[in-house]
Protein backbone atom coordinates (compact mmCIF):
# COMPACT_ATOMS: atom_id res chain seq x y z
CA UNK A 1 0.00 0.00 0.00
CA UNK A 2 0.63 3.94 -0.34
CA UNK A 3 2.50 5.50 2.40
CA UNK A 4 0.58 8.53 3.46
CA UNK A 5 3.93 10.75 3.84
CA UNK A 6 4.24 9.77 -0.43
CA UNK A 7 1.02 11.98 -0.58
CA UNK A 8 2.07 14.63 1.91
CA UNK A 9 5.58 14.78 -0.69
CA UNK A 10 3.63 15.05 -3.38
CA UNK A 11 1.32 17.82 -1.96
CA UNK A 12 4.15 19.94 -0.92
CA UNK A 13 6.29 19.87 -3.30
CA UNK A 14 3.08 20.64 -5.36
CA UNK A 15 2.59 24.04 -3.46
CA UNK A 16 5.98 24.80 -3.59
CA UNK A 17 5.50 25.07 -7.46
CA UNK A 18 2.88 27.25 -7.05
CA UNK A 19 4.06 29.56 -4.50
CA UNK A 20 7.38 29.70 -6.83
CA UNK A 21 5.09 30.74 -10.21
CA UNK A 22 3.23 33.28 -8.03
CA UNK A 23 6.39 34.71 -7.12
CA UNK A 24 8.41 34.93 -10.55
CA UNK A 25 5.91 35.09 -13.34
CA UNK A 26 4.74 38.38 -14.86
CA UNK A 27 1.64 36.94 -16.42
CA UNK A 28 -0.99 37.56 -14.54
CA UNK A 29 -2.87 34.52 -15.86
CA UNK A 30 -0.25 32.04 -14.51
CA UNK A 31 0.06 33.80 -11.17
CA UNK A 32 -3.54 33.07 -11.12
CA UNK A 33 -3.58 29.65 -12.47
CA UNK A 34 -0.18 29.09 -9.88
CA UNK A 35 -2.76 30.65 -7.25
CA UNK A 36 -5.27 27.31 -8.63
CA UNK A 37 -2.13 24.71 -8.28
CA UNK A 38 -1.53 25.59 -4.28
CA UNK A 39 -5.78 25.09 -3.74
CA UNK A 40 -5.28 21.70 -5.61
CA UNK A 41 -1.89 20.89 -3.36
CA UNK A 42 -4.48 21.77 -0.34
CA UNK A 43 -7.27 19.55 -1.54
CA UNK A 44 -4.74 16.00 -2.36
CA UNK A 45 -3.64 16.91 1.31
CA UNK A 46 -7.09 16.82 2.42
CA UNK A 47 -8.22 13.54 0.74
CA UNK A 48 -5.22 11.61 1.76
CA UNK A 49 -5.53 12.84 5.54
CA UNK A 50 -9.42 11.87 5.04
CA UNK A 51 -8.88 8.85 3.58
CA UNK A 52 -6.23 7.53 6.35
CA UNK A 53 -8.20 8.81 9.12
CA UNK A 54 -11.85 7.20 7.76
CA UNK A 55 -13.32 10.29 8.00
CA UNK A 56 -15.29 12.26 5.48
CA UNK A 57 -14.61 15.28 6.40
CA UNK A 58 -11.34 16.54 4.83
CA UNK A 59 -13.97 15.43 1.54
CA UNK A 60 -16.40 17.64 2.35
CA UNK A 61 -13.76 20.34 2.88
CA UNK A 62 -12.42 19.54 -0.46
CA UNK A 63 -15.63 20.41 -1.52
CA UNK A 64 -15.80 24.38 -0.39
CA UNK A 65 -12.47 24.62 -1.57
CA UNK A 66 -13.63 24.09 -4.79
CA UNK A 67 -16.91 26.47 -4.48
CA UNK A 68 -14.34 28.95 -3.25
CA UNK A 69 -11.71 28.34 -6.08
CA UNK A 70 -14.45 28.63 -8.53
CA UNK A 71 -16.10 32.34 -7.12
CA UNK A 72 -12.49 33.64 -7.23
CA UNK A 73 -11.87 32.41 -10.50
CA UNK A 74 -14.74 34.11 -12.06
CA UNK A 75 -13.96 37.36 -9.92
CA UNK A 76 -10.10 37.73 -10.42
CA UNK A 77 -10.82 36.83 -14.17
CA UNK A 78 -13.16 39.93 -14.91
CA UNK A 79 -10.49 42.27 -12.77
CA UNK A 80 -8.23 41.21 -15.28
CA UNK A 81 -10.45 41.96 -17.94
CA UNK A 82 -11.19 45.19 -16.39
CA UNK A 83 -7.32 46.05 -15.97
CA UNK A 84 -6.54 44.94 -19.32
CA UNK A 85 -9.11 47.04 -20.71
CA UNK A 86 -8.13 49.87 -18.50
CA UNK A 87 -4.36 49.43 -18.63
CA UNK A 88 -3.58 47.55 -21.82
CA UNK A 89 -1.14 45.16 -20.28
CA UNK A 90 -1.80 41.98 -18.31
CA UNK A 91 1.81 41.83 -16.13
CA UNK A 92 1.47 42.41 -12.60
CA UNK A 93 5.29 44.33 -12.40
CA UNK A 94 3.29 47.00 -14.37
CA UNK A 95 0.36 47.67 -12.07
CA UNK A 96 2.54 50.16 -9.81
CA UNK A 97 -0.23 53.14 -9.48
CA UNK A 98 -0.72 52.40 -6.01
CA UNK A 99 3.04 52.40 -5.47
CA UNK A 100 4.10 55.60 -3.07
CA UNK B 1 2.87 -2.93 -5.57
CA UNK B 2 0.52 -2.03 -8.29
CA UNK B 3 -0.82 0.87 -6.67
CA UNK B 4 2.08 2.01 -5.99
CA UNK B 5 3.62 2.32 -9.45
CA UNK B 6 -0.11 4.23 -10.34
CA UNK B 7 0.44 6.69 -7.87
CA UNK B 8 4.23 7.43 -9.09
CA UNK B 9 2.96 7.79 -12.48
CA UNK B 10 0.90 10.81 -11.18
CA UNK B 11 3.17 11.69 -9.18
CA UNK B 12 5.52 12.14 -11.89
CA UNK B 13 3.04 13.37 -14.46
CA UNK B 14 1.58 15.88 -11.91
CA UNK B 15 5.02 17.63 -11.01
CA UNK B 16 6.33 17.28 -14.60
CA UNK B 17 3.00 19.46 -15.84
CA UNK B 18 3.43 22.13 -12.94
CA UNK B 19 6.51 22.59 -13.42
CA UNK B 20 5.59 23.28 -17.51
CA UNK B 21 2.65 25.11 -16.38
CA UNK B 22 5.01 27.39 -14.80
CA UNK B 23 7.60 27.97 -17.19
CA UNK B 24 5.38 28.04 -20.83
CA UNK B 25 5.80 31.26 -22.53
CA UNK B 26 2.29 30.71 -24.10
CA UNK B 27 -0.77 31.18 -21.60
CA UNK B 28 -2.44 28.95 -23.82
CA UNK B 29 -0.35 26.01 -23.29
CA UNK B 30 -0.13 26.79 -19.29
CA UNK B 31 -4.09 26.40 -19.85
CA UNK B 32 -3.49 23.05 -21.15
CA UNK B 33 -0.89 21.55 -19.08
CA UNK B 34 -2.98 22.48 -16.44
CA UNK B 35 -5.67 20.26 -17.99
CA UNK B 36 -3.67 17.39 -17.93
CA UNK B 37 -2.53 18.20 -13.70
CA UNK B 38 -6.03 18.41 -13.26
CA UNK B 39 -6.95 14.83 -14.95
CA UNK B 40 -4.16 13.23 -12.85
CA UNK B 41 -5.08 14.79 -9.74
CA UNK B 42 -8.37 13.21 -10.43
CA UNK B 43 -6.51 10.19 -9.99
CA UNK B 44 -5.14 10.75 -7.41
CA UNK B 45 -8.00 10.96 -5.73
CA UNK B 46 -9.69 7.97 -7.12
CA UNK B 47 -6.34 6.10 -5.75
CA UNK B 48 -7.45 7.71 -2.62
CA UNK B 49 -11.24 5.99 -2.42
CA UNK B 50 -12.96 9.25 -3.46
CA UNK B 51 -14.76 8.75 -6.65
CA UNK B 52 -16.91 11.39 -6.26
CA UNK B 53 -14.14 14.26 -5.47
CA UNK B 54 -12.24 13.05 -8.77
CA UNK B 55 -15.79 13.17 -10.72
CA UNK B 56 -16.10 17.09 -8.93
CA UNK B 57 -12.59 17.78 -10.12
CA UNK B 58 -13.16 17.06 -13.45
CA UNK B 59 -16.28 18.63 -13.92
CA UNK B 60 -15.73 21.89 -12.05
CA UNK B 61 -12.04 22.06 -12.17
CA UNK B 62 -11.48 21.16 -16.08
CA UNK B 63 -14.93 21.83 -17.32
CA UNK B 64 -15.86 24.79 -15.89
CA UNK B 65 -13.00 26.76 -14.14
CA UNK B 66 -10.22 26.18 -16.92
CA UNK B 67 -12.23 26.82 -19.94
CA UNK B 68 -13.21 30.25 -18.28
CA UNK B 69 -9.54 31.12 -18.09
CA UNK B 70 -9.07 29.69 -21.70
CA UNK B 71 -11.77 31.64 -23.50
CA UNK B 72 -10.26 35.13 -20.99
CA UNK B 73 -6.67 34.03 -22.38
CA UNK B 74 -7.94 34.22 -25.78
CA UNK B 75 -10.05 36.85 -25.62
CA UNK B 76 -7.57 39.64 -24.60
CA UNK B 77 -4.60 39.76 -27.08
CA UNK B 78 -1.85 38.90 -25.58
CA UNK B 79 0.19 38.33 -29.20
CA UNK B 80 3.33 40.33 -27.47
CA UNK B 81 4.15 37.80 -25.13
CA UNK B 82 6.58 36.50 -27.16
CA UNK B 83 9.12 39.64 -26.58
CA UNK B 84 8.58 39.91 -23.04
CA UNK B 85 10.14 38.28 -20.09
CA UNK B 86 8.74 35.64 -18.67
CA UNK B 87 9.66 36.02 -15.19
CA UNK B 88 10.88 38.44 -12.78
CA UNK B 89 14.62 39.48 -11.78
CA UNK B 90 14.32 37.20 -8.94
CA UNK B 91 13.52 34.41 -10.04
CA UNK B 92 16.76 32.25 -9.73
CA UNK B 93 16.31 33.05 -5.98
CA UNK B 94 12.94 32.06 -5.99
CA UNK B 95 13.49 28.31 -7.58
CA UNK B 96 16.54 27.94 -4.77
CA UNK B 97 14.08 29.14 -2.07
CA UNK B 98 11.48 26.65 -3.78
CA UNK B 99 14.14 23.71 -3.54
CA UNK B 100 15.50 24.06 -0.39
CA UNK B 101 11.77 24.23 1.25
CA UNK B 102 10.78 20.91 -0.67
CA UNK B 103 13.90 19.24 1.01
CA UNK B 104 13.36 20.77 4.33
CA UNK B 105 9.72 19.21 3.97
CA UNK B 106 11.19 15.98 2.47
CA UNK B 107 13.55 15.90 5.68
CA UNK B 108 11.05 16.42 8.30
CA UNK B 109 8.55 13.68 6.28
CA UNK B 110 11.55 11.20 6.99
CA UNK B 111 11.70 11.56 10.56
CA UNK B 112 8.67 10.89 11.31
CA UNK B 113 6.27 7.63 11.40
CA UNK B 114 3.23 7.50 8.83
CA UNK B 115 0.35 4.61 8.31
CA UNK B 116 0.38 2.86 5.45
CA UNK B 117 -3.21 0.90 5.44
CA UNK B 118 -6.25 2.81 5.80
CA UNK B 119 -7.62 3.09 9.20
CA UNK B 120 -10.35 0.93 10.73
CA UNK B 121 -13.45 2.83 11.44
CA UNK B 122 -14.96 3.21 8.14
CA UNK B 123 -18.27 1.70 7.98
CA UNK B 124 -18.98 2.23 4.13
CA UNK B 125 -17.99 0.31 1.23
CA UNK B 126 -15.93 1.93 -1.42
CA UNK B 127 -18.32 3.77 -3.91
CA UNK B 128 -21.45 4.12 -1.00
CA UNK B 129 -18.89 7.28 0.22
CA UNK B 130 -21.49 9.53 -1.61
CA UNK B 131 -24.01 9.19 0.48
CA UNK B 132 -21.82 9.63 4.12
CA UNK B 133 -20.75 12.61 2.14
CA UNK B 134 -24.05 13.66 1.50
CA UNK B 135 -25.36 13.46 4.83
CA UNK B 136 -22.10 14.86 6.63
CA UNK B 137 -22.46 17.91 4.79
CA UNK B 138 -26.36 18.65 4.97
CA UNK B 139 -26.40 17.41 8.37
CA UNK B 140 -22.62 18.60 10.07
CA UNK B 141 -21.67 21.07 7.97
CA UNK B 142 -25.22 22.84 7.37
CA UNK B 143 -23.85 26.25 8.22
CA UNK B 144 -20.72 26.19 6.07
CA UNK B 145 -22.41 25.14 3.02
CA UNK B 146 -24.77 27.93 3.05
CA UNK B 147 -22.02 30.29 3.51
CA UNK B 148 -20.80 28.81 0.21
CA UNK B 149 -23.99 29.47 -1.75
CA UNK B 150 -23.27 32.79 -0.46
CA UNK B 151 -20.10 33.57 -1.97
CA UNK B 152 -21.20 31.98 -5.13
CA UNK B 153 -23.70 34.42 -5.40
CA UNK B 154 -20.96 37.22 -4.16
CA UNK B 155 -18.68 35.55 -7.10
CA UNK B 156 -21.93 35.82 -9.51
CA UNK B 157 -22.30 39.45 -8.82
CA UNK B 158 -19.34 40.58 -8.74
CA UNK B 159 -17.96 39.25 -11.89
CA UNK B 160 -21.22 40.52 -13.92
CA UNK B 161 -20.72 44.23 -12.06
CA UNK B 162 -16.88 44.33 -12.27
CA UNK B 163 -16.81 43.44 -15.92
CA UNK B 164 -19.85 44.91 -17.72
CA UNK B 165 -18.97 48.43 -19.39
CA UNK B 166 -20.04 51.61 -17.45
CA UNK B 167 -22.92 52.91 -19.35
CA UNK B 168 -23.45 56.31 -17.21
CA UNK B 169 -20.96 58.04 -18.67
Amino acid sequence: MIPLSWYILLSAALFTIGVVGVLSRRNVFIVLMSIELMLNAANINLVAFSHYLQSLTGQVFVIFVITVAAAEAAVALAIIILLARNRGSVYVDEFNILKG
Amino acid sequence: MMNQLIFLYFAVVILASAVLMITRRNPIHSVLFMLLLFFHIAGVFVLLNAEFLAAVQLIVYAGAILILYLFVVMLLNVDKESLAARANKFWPWLIAFGALVIIEIAALISRGVFPTEAGQLMHFSAGAGVNDLGELMYRNYLVPFEISSVILLVGLVGAVMLAKKDSTQ
